[in-house]
């Protein structure tokens, strides 16, 4: 399956993936209108002056926040590990136990985490989409060795 | 084909039927549940009287989820004998159930020591299960005066869950500190603090040594006046089972990496085994639901003959309360290095160039990459831990295990 990838060495650490993932799943109607307020994004940039690098869902083959789930909300459909923000108790136990620090809580207290824009209206990754540096990819890999 | 047979019907036995099902796709399950209850989430209880969730919520799996899965339940029975030499499970009920292995998940019970006088005490509870929520729920009301036996996760999660619906909550407990299991005296302090400034009152190095209908005198001399007690002193892993069949027990069932306990084709997970903490470097009782859910589901790929070891059991844990967050992971064994941030405070302990521990409080983001260093037992001269006290990150890996972590499939 496609997932997203983040080429560092074409990172700007512009940060422009974090406003496109938070409008994409904002409901708003124009991007300016996140303009002031505090963003939710899915997706973060890391990284210090010499390097950066956005960090999003590996969309793990066995993912271990899954298992810890101790809501039982997060589940896996075709490949794509999602959560159900209905029955999650913003406990964190994913936090915890996510080893790339992937997920985060929204601005309600449940957790959020990248969906690949499946389940909003972009229905492709808007990170990939909107990197102006073609840094973050959306295709198909295998393991790196 | 086979017949599996779980006893248990929590987060371990849910993750041994998808071990199985990993595996074996056909073969029947039974699974043998006590409670009268499709597979909910224990730990949400008191989120479900604080009003978070609701019982449909709860629901640990979807409705079709034993349909879809091939299993059987026997709900309201209680398995009451195992025969190792006739493979056959027999339940209160007098259902006799062969297999051709067995999954034990019957978890732990409430330890309820002997208090003078305590049945003569109307209002009394446990908080483990769904019903003892349901029936607490009953008797609260906004003038209740709670006395909570016990400062450990069930005591306060309780308490945090019930303190808008009562009129006052109390919580004793024989140690000097709240959260004994998994924070330090100081960090105990923070949250003792937070708690009573959500209105908890507490009566610490002291609990109840005899009650008289709604009395309680505690070992201080103190009484203490209540109208419904909650009892969450401890709890103890259910190896009965295991025990009158010959096989080990200690505190929990013995098991090993594969989830096979010392007798032939009989296996355990979650709260009533114990495994290897490998934080620790031996055994201990891991109470704690991820750790059920993936021993329940390295028992099941097992069971089904394929091969699969949990080897990276560690206590963790992460826990609200009123708005402010802990996380736990680890052995508070080694040095202590301890970061402090507009009231968030971190402590690493580090041993042998290793991490073995953590707590957090308030800043917790991206924790997971500490606790993967700790399950990983990555050597911290190869990283650069120093920078990621303050705030986890990825960056403190090399290019090449990042590549690794990020460049394709994992």
């Amino acid at each position: 399956m496609k997932r997203v990838y983040v080429n560092e060495e074409w990172c700007l650490g512009c940060h422009l993936c974090e406003y496109n993932c938070a409008f994409a799943n904002s409901g708003l109607a124009r991007m300016t209108d996140l303009k002031g307020k505090k963003i939710f994004p899915r997706i973060h940039v890391e990284g210090d002056d010499k390097i950066t690098f956005a960090v999003s869902c590996r969309h793990c083959t066995d993912p271990i926040c899954l298992k810890s789930c101790i809501a039982g909300a997060i589940s896996k459909k075709d490949g794509v590990v999602c959560i159900d923000r209905n029955k999650c108790v913003g406990c964190l136990t994913c936090v915890l136990v996510c080893p790339y620090g992937a997920l985060a809580p929204g601005e309600d207290g449940a957790m959020q985490k990248c969906e690949l824009c499946l389940n909003n209206t972009c229905g492709a990754p808007a990170c990939v989409t909107g990197c102006p540096n073609k840094a973050i990819v959306y295709e198909e890999r295998s393991e790196v060795k | 084909m086979k017949q599996y047979v779980i006893i248990g019907n929590g987060a371990a036995a849910v993750g041994c039927i998808e071990g199985i099902r990993s595996v074996d796709a056909k073969s029947k399950i039974t699974v043998i549940s006590k409670e009268p209850h499709h597979v909910y989430s224990r730990p949400l209880i008191s989120y479900y009287l604080e009003g978070k969730t609701d019982t449909e919520r709860m629901k640990y799996r979807t409705a079709d989820f034993y349909e879809k899965n091939g299993c059987q339940v026997l709900y309201g029975e209680t398995a009451v004998k195992i025969d190792k030499d006739a493979k056959t499970v027999t339940t209160d009920k007098g259902t006799v159930t062969p297999y051709t292995s067995l999954c034990v998940a019957t978890g732990s019970s409430p330890f309820v020591p002997p208090f003078e006088g305590l049945d003569m005490v109307e209002k009394k509870f446990s908080f483990m299960t769904l019903d003892d929520a349901l029936a607490l729920e009953q008797v609260i009301t906004k003038e209740s005066r709670v006395l909570i036996v016990g400062a450990g996760l069930i005591g306060l999660k309780c308490a945090e869950g019930i303190a808008a619906r009562v009129g006052s909550i109390t919580v004793c407990d024989l140690a000097d500190r709240v959260l004994s299991s998994i924070l330090d005296s100081e960090c105990a302090a923070v949250i003792q603090d937070h708690l009573e400034e959500n209105g908890i009152h507490f009566l610490l190095s002291d609990s109840a040594v005899k009650f008289e209908k709604n009395t309680a005198f505690m070992k201080s001399g103190k009484t203490v006046d209540f109208d419904v007690l909650v009892l969450a002193v401890g709890v103890r892993a259910n190896t009965a089972l295991v025990k009158e069949a010959g096989g080990e027990v200690n505190r929990g069932i013995l098991v090993g990496d594969s989830m096979e306990t010392s007798i032939f084709s009989i296996y355990a997970a979650g709260d009533c085994t114990e495994g290897n903490d490998i934080s620790l470097g031996a055994r201990r009782v891991l109470a704690i639901m991820p750790n059920a859910y993936l021993q329940g589901q390295t028992a099941g790929v097992n069971m089904a003959g394929g091969k699969a070891v949990f080897d990276k059991a560690i206590p963790m844990n992460s826990i609200g309360f009123f708005g402010l967050h802990i996380m736990s992971a680890g052995t508070y064994d080694g040095e202590m290095t301890e970061e402090q941030e507009n009231g968030s405070l971190k402590r690493f302990f580090v041993k042998d160039g290793l991490l073995k521990g953590f707590i957090l409080i308030g800043k917790t983001e991206r924790a997971g990459i500490y606790t993967s260093l700790i399950r990983e037992k990555t050597p911290l001269d190869t990283i650069d831990f120093e920078s990621s006290k303050k705030l986890a990150s990825n960056s403190i890996f090399s290019l090449e295990t990042r590549r690794k972590k990020f460049g394709g499939v994992v």
